[in-house]
């Protein structure tokens, strides 16, 4: 095994273990909230960044994953009194095949296009949730949550650690696909599709496997919303500020590495949320700007910028480096 | 030589314009063959219907006794044919050598993992010093000049294995020592065996290089002949080479 893997394995073990034993430091159920709320984008980055980042395709979408995630886990919940664990697996299969599906239609156009059609595809399953008596419709529902399990004492303990083995999931499959054959031929497809397919790769498959690991690992995301809030109602689920979020996540972290979209995600999500109850309104505008910035002077995000910065200190030529990773138009 | 590319009857049209119309043409193993004609007469959209980036609309593509009409471009590339693009499309995220590494990875080896890393790895060092870019191996392709471009092209479709090699315009704006540099390239891979189908403008080139020329105007193939007979034939002089 390489040294990087045993560091990136030891990493993930020692993760939910500090969150099983954050609580037990004394710190005030806010800052838990905040770490649940971050890890969260992690995973929605993350996952953004497998379709967005590495084979380029920008999906505005993620919106509907989340909420298919959490709606899946609500009506599991429902119907079958599922435990939390059958709620994360049916949700992520949920999300997976409904990424297939979305692929199958939408992968053959490309560019804005491509973008279009996936916040179509929010549109529409947000209006089929909000016309779905069974899980509430458009008013929404309240869930009442069993006792806390696992010898929590509340729930945001227990799903802070839970969020974190997510966080971890998805950052070893982000991880898998960018150091395998998937992410050698996903990247050569952001570069250059037909020549991709040329070269033997399978473009269509990939993306489509892209599509799947992307929607799951989204879902994910969403499944463990209705036990956290304890309400979910449409709106504010598929909202499409998930998927604004988790793109400026990945840009801002860079999309090149599958590191980059988590560093952007706890960058941004923490900021946030400390910045909630100062000003939110100037928040978003730092995101906003920061945005703006790094599309137009660093768009392969912070990695490339370090990685620049790095080239500039040692002197060597950093041309092109600062777009290492660029999604081409 | 046997003949074991058969393009027969192949008609493609753009939203009612004819680009192909009836195309038949038989490439024997081992040749080396000059697709010439004007701009717009078909030439690339051929070698896209060849390669799989486009599908015929009627007619269908033989390789090797058998149709590949129906197969997808990486499909394709997997049974032996393999195309460089006349605009290049290097991977640009990627080096010179890991460029390679994705026909060597999805055509050749399968899988390229920690066991066979540093035989692939000296494997497309090896196309590289080929087609004479081994000292540019981990350069970006933002980096490359002009030929250095055109020689990526090459060693990635090389580095599929390839039969059949189709060049789409492979010394397009190169200076004549380039082209020549190009041409011996082609002629040794040729001479390891691979047919190569070569689109090109430049005539001396195509005089140095080809065995036999296909003018194509209009869609139409409108000789098919040796070199010579085809600088000599009416039609092509009226249609391409303007005298």
């Amino acid at each position: 095994m390489k040294k990087s893997s045993i560091v990136f394995w030891i990493a993930a073990t020692a993760l939910p273990i500090s969150a099983y034993l954050l609580p037990a430091l004394g710190l005030n159920e806010y800052y838990l909230y905040v770490s649940y709320i971050v890890l969260q984008y992690v995973v929605l980055a993350t996952a953004w960044n497998v379709l967005g980042g590495y084979a380029g395709y920008v999906n505005f979408g993620t919106g509907a994953f989340f909420g298919a995630g959490a709606y899946a886990a609500l009506v599991l919940m429902l119907t079958f009194q599922a435990p939390l664990i059958v709620q994360i697996g049916g949700a992520a299969l949920i999300g997976a095949a409904m990424g297939l599906c979305v692929g199958l239609l939408t992968l053959r156009l490309k560019g804005i296009f491509f973008s279009i059609a996936t916040i179509a595809v929010a549109i529409v399953i947000e209006t089929f949730v909000l016309n779905w008596r069974y899980v509430g419709g458009a008013t929404g529902m309240q869930i009442l949550r069993p006792p806390v399990p696992l010898g929590f004492e509340t729930y945001t303990q227990m799903l802070l650690v839970v969020m974190t083995v997510l966080a971890v999931v998805s950052l070893a499959v982000a991880r898998y696909v960018q150091t395998s054959w998937l992410g050698r031929g996903l990247q050569a497809l952001r570069d250059a599709e037909v020549a991709a397919e040329c070269s033997g790769v399978p473009t269509l498959k990939l993306k489509l496997i892209a599509c799947a690991l992307s929607g799951g690992l989204m879902a994910m995301a969403g499944s463990t919303l209705p036990l956290y809030s304890s309400f979910i109602e449409p709106h504010s689920v598929f909202n499409l500020n998930y998927s604004v979020m988790a793109l400026s996540m990945a840009v801002i972290g860079g999309m090149s590495k599958w590191w980059g979209p988590a560093i952007g995600a706890v960058l941004i999500s923490a900021s946030q949320q400390f910045a909630v109850s100062a000003s939110p309104e100037k928040h978003l505008l730092i995101v906003g700007l920061s945005l703006i910035v790094f599309v137009v002077v660093a768009p392969s995000g912070l990695i490339g910028l370090v990685h620049w910065l790095r080239g500039c200190l040692t002197s060597r030529s950093s041309t092109g480096r600062l777009n290492e990773g660029l999604i081409k138009p | 030589m046997t003949a074991f590319l058969n393009v027969q009857d192949v008609t493609k049209t753009f939203f009612g314009f004819t680009a192909l119309s009836n195309v038949n043409l038989n490439v024997a193993s081992g040749e080396r063959l000059g697709l010439i004609g004007p701009n717009g007469s078909g030439k690339t959209t051929l070698i896209n219907c060849i390669s799989g980036a486009l599908e015929v609309d009627t007619g269908q593509i033989v390789f090797e006794g058998s149709s590949i009409s129906k197969l997808a471009p990486h499909q394709r590339a997997k049974t032996g044919v393999a195309r460089t693009f006349q605009i290049p499309q290097p991977f640009h995220s990627m080096s010179v050598v890991e460029n390679l590494m994705v026909p060597l990875e999805y055509i050749v080896h399968g899988l390229i993992d920690a066991s066979n890393e540093e035989s692939v790895y000296c494997e497309a060092s090896e196309i590289l010093s080929r087609v004479r870019l081994d000292d540019r191996r981990h350069a970006h392709p933002g980096d490359l000049s002009q030929v250095e471009l055109r020689k990526l092209e090459l060693a990635r479709a090389i580095a599929a294995r390839p039969k059949l090699l189709i060049c789409d315009e492979a010394m397009a704006g190169l200076a004549m020592k380039e082209v020549n540099e190009i041409l011996d390239i082609l002629l040794e891979l040729n001479s390891a065996g691979i047919t190569i189908v070569m689109i090109e403008h430049i005539m001396q080139a195509v005089m140095r290089f080809s065995q036999r020329i296909v003018c194509l105007t209009a869609g139409r193939i409108i000789c098919d002949d040796l070199p010579e007979n085809v600088m000599a034939n009416p039609e092509v002089r009226r249609a391409y080479l303007g005298s």
